[in-house]
């Protein structure tokens, strides 16, 4: 999650104050302890500020830092437009994990199989979890909980077709 | 040997053949009251011999299945399909509506073959309706609902006789993702407020998420990774 570039996005439509930020930040964004601290906001907010990318729109008189109203720069908005259309690296790290765990197994003549059987059982715990996550939840929430769900169902997927295979992946890698 | 206290079924060391096709190979689950078990496994592997057999559809070649503290693999064939039509419920992939008759007519169908007088039966048919998000259906010929709306009537029939146990046999398979999830939202939700349990075998990992716990199937054998932790 890029924190910054979700900042300016809540400040495109409107000018707000920090507090009010983060309120909103962790409203759609904060599940599963992912809420933003104060000092992460405002450490942001001040960075974001030396870039150019948002300025002060007045502060309220006799108040502290917090009472700042935060307004988005067109450099900001040139920022955060450039950052949504921009494709993120498609980036299937867990697999490349699971896969390096394969294969050593193999060539250390663990068992592999019983390995994969452990990682699928604990993937499906988490499934479950995300599972009733989604239930519950705003759409929001289970938005998120289906982006999770659908990683792990690929994983899940990867795991079973590698466990069917895995004499073949033996014969290959062990010599 | 008899399953332990709070087990409303068991499957003990079942074996299943199909002439020369081992389709259970020993085995052994158990499921508490209430519990919602996900039974997965690849194609083939005999999770759904594994449901019939627990059904008392198929009758095991060896091994146990045991009910409510009663063995039910030797009942004759009436006293087991006596035991189908009253405390078990069912849902499939296809077919199991008559198409010719209308959605609630499908729903008191159990009722009726259960002897339950007419105008109670229609009753309660009825009320499932909303339950299942599918009011001003009722009147509706079964082959002219979505498979959606199709599958939630096949629920409702299940749920209306008050089952211990429902089967579902790959209820979402004939289903898109959407329409899938909440039918199963239905059927579980239904099935946990009535205190049901649920065997519910699927290919789909998404679905078997619902489930309070998974058991895998892989070459005729059960086996289940967190039977000491999962269950409620």
């Amino acid at each position: 999650m890029s924190v910054p570039t979700a900042l300016l996005g809540l400040l495109e439509p409107r000018p707000s104050h920090g507090y009010e930020l983060k309120r909103e930040y962790d409203a759609l964004f904060g599940e599963q302890g992912r809420q933003l601290s104060f000092g992460q906001l405002y450490g942001t907010l001040a960075r974001l500020e030396r870039d150019g990318q948002i300025a002060i729109d007045g502060a309220e008189p006799g108040e502290g830092p917090e009472r700042k109203r935060y307004v988005i720069t067109p450099t900001g908005v040139a920022h955060l437009g450039h950052w949504l259309a921009e494709p993120e690296q498609p980036n299937p790290q867990l697999q490349a994990v699971l896969f390096v765990k394969v294969v050593l197994a193999l060539l250390s003549d663990r068992p592999a199989a019983q390995y994969l059987d452990a990682q699928r059982a604990a993937h499906r715990e988490q499934m479950r979890a995300l599972t009733a996550m989604r239930k519950r939840g705003r759409l929001t929430t289970a938005l998120l909980a289906d982006y999770g769900l659908f990683h792990l169902e690929a994983d899940l997927r990867w795991i079973d077709v590698t466990a069917e295979r895995l004499d073949q992946l033996r014969a290959e890698v062990v010599r | 040997m008899s399953p332990s206290d709070g087990v409303i079924l068991a499957a003990v060391d079942v074996y299943k053949n199909f002439g020369s096709t081992a389709a259970l190979q020993g085995a052994s689950v158990e499921l508490a009251r209430g519990e919602v078990v996900a039974v997965v496994g690849p194609s083939g592997s005999g999770k759904s011999t594994l449901l019939h057999c627990l059904a008392g559809i198929f009758r095991p070649d060896r091994g146990e299945v045991w009910f409510d503290g009663r063995r039910i693999d030797q009942l004759s064939d009436d006293r087991s399909a006596q035991l189908r039509r009253t405390a078990f419920g069912f849902v499939f992939q296809f077919g199991q509506l008559v198409p010719e008759l209308t959605a609630v007519d499908n729903v008191a169908l159990p009722l009726l073959l259960n002897k339950v007088h007419r105008g109670d039966a229609y009753e309660r048919a009825g009320s499932w309706f909303p339950r299942l998000e599918l009011d001003g259906l009722q009147r509706r010929r079964t082959g002219e609902l979505s498979g959606g709306q199709a599958q939630r009537v096949a629920i409702a029939r299940a749920l209306v006789a008050q089952p211990r146990v429902i089967f579902a046999d790959e209820p979402t398979g004939s289903l898109d993702s959407l329409t899938g999830e909440r039918v199963m939202d239905l059927l579980l939700d239904n099935a946990r407020a009535a205190g049901t349990t649920v065997v519910l075998v699927t290919h789909d990992a998404r679905i078997a998420a619902g489930a309070d716990r998974d058991v895998t199937v892989r070459d005729g054998v059960a086996t289940s990774p967190a039977r000491s932790t999962a269950v409620r």
